[in-house]
């Protein structure tokens, strides 16, 4: 029950219309923002810490890109607007969605690619095996057949003396 | 089944390791590459921090120079300053931005380690650091006498950077 009631707590503090981030109070007049303002500071890179997004990490330069958010969309500057506003002077680095341009077209394609491969890979070996079944000769086939008779005919001896019986086929 | 098709997971893994060992290993993760190279110096208007005179962006204007990021609170910044005095003698011009810093600490700083700026620009709240895209100290941009950012680099001056940074350096105008 106090789970249910910190969860119900957690998500009407979500709500509120601020948002608040290592200690510092965001105010929005519009709730709307503050859920804008959360979604940009999980999608923008911290440049120092590499691999934190400006929601998480408490470096100095990671609240100052924060502060410099809040401030553009508090001038109206649209999502589009601060991400452009911060790749124009930290680069694509800022941002933890690649571009996709030509020189990003193997990040973006490239599991496909592996996918498509692997896949490949699999129907290739799967016709190699079921090619294997088939090319059992008339001959093997026969073989085969004379075996599972004598197999079953000496199902009630001992079986040593099946397996040396077997050897003994094979030499 | 053909035998050879058993090697490919080994090539595979094998193929993995270079691409991981080359990018992980030789690359320079702790830099990133400046959109603002070719991009003139952006707009600003700060106090110097020797005498507080303002200055703005055209004043960069007129000789290529360094202009170097510091602080007083930045380690790398105190190893990397006698350099700057080398550089200094030899008639380079070397424009300091002291960065997110206190104004008497840095001026202390200039009276105990020497000066070997033009001139500081005092940006206390990093904002003209916002605007360079600096994300740690030390930093240093190469700009040409028309004010546009040449090359950028991250971390301290040294000889050995020098030897190529140097070589671009001499080549602006």
């Amino acid at each position: 029950m106090i789970r249910v009631m910190a969860a119900l707590f957690v998500l009407a503090m979500s709500t509120a219309a601020s948002a608040v981030i290592d200690g510092h109070k965001y105010p929005f007049d519009d709730p709307e923002d503050a859920e804008r303002f959360a979604a940009l500071a999980e999608e923008l890179r911290c440049p120092k810490c590499q691999n934190q997004n400006l929601a998480d990490s408490n470096a100095p330069v990671a609240a100052d890109l924060r502060n410099k958010v809040y401030e553009l969309m508090q001038d109206g500057k649209s999502d589009q607007e601060v991400v452009d506003y911060l790749v124009a002077r930290y680069g694509d680095f800022v941002r933890y969605t690649p571009p996709f341009r030509l020189d990003t077209v193997l990040l973006w394609l490239g599991p496909l690619l592996l996918f498509l491969a692997g896949l490949a890979l699999v129907r290739r070996t799967r016709q190699h095996q079921a090619a294997g079944i088939a090319e059992l000769t008339e001959e093997e086939q026969a073989r085969l057949e004379s075996l599972k008779r004598e197999s079953s005919e000496s199902a009630n001896e001992n079986p040593d003396d099946q397996y040396q019986k077997l050897d003994k086929d094979k030499t | 089944m053909n035998r050879g098709l058993l090697f490919l997971p080994f090539a595979v893994f094998v193929a993995i390791t270079v691409v991981f060992w080359v990018g992980l290993g030789i690359e320079d993760k702790s830099s990133l590459p400046s959109p603002l190279i070719g991009q003139p110096f952006p707009e600003f208007e700060l106090g110097v921090v020797e005498d507080g005179r303002i200055l703005t962006t055209t004043d960069l204007e007129g000789k290529p120079a360094l202009v170097n990021v510091w602080a007083t609170w930045c380690p790398t910044c105190k190893a990397e300053h006698a350099f700057l005095n080398a550089l200094s003698d030899e008639d380079i011009r070397i424009i300091g931005i002291n960065y997110k810093d206190d104004l008497d600490k840095a001026r202390q700083w200039l009276a105990d380690y020497g000066n070997p700026y033009a001139y500081n620009l005092s940006d206390p709240d990093g904002s003209l650091g916002i605007e360079l895209g600096v994300y740690g100290a030390p930093e240093t941009f190469l700009i040409d006498s028309t004010g546009v950012i040449r090359a950028k680099h991250i971390g301290d001056l040294n000889p050995v950077v020098w030897e190529t940074l140097g070589e671009t350096f001499r080549g602006l105008k």
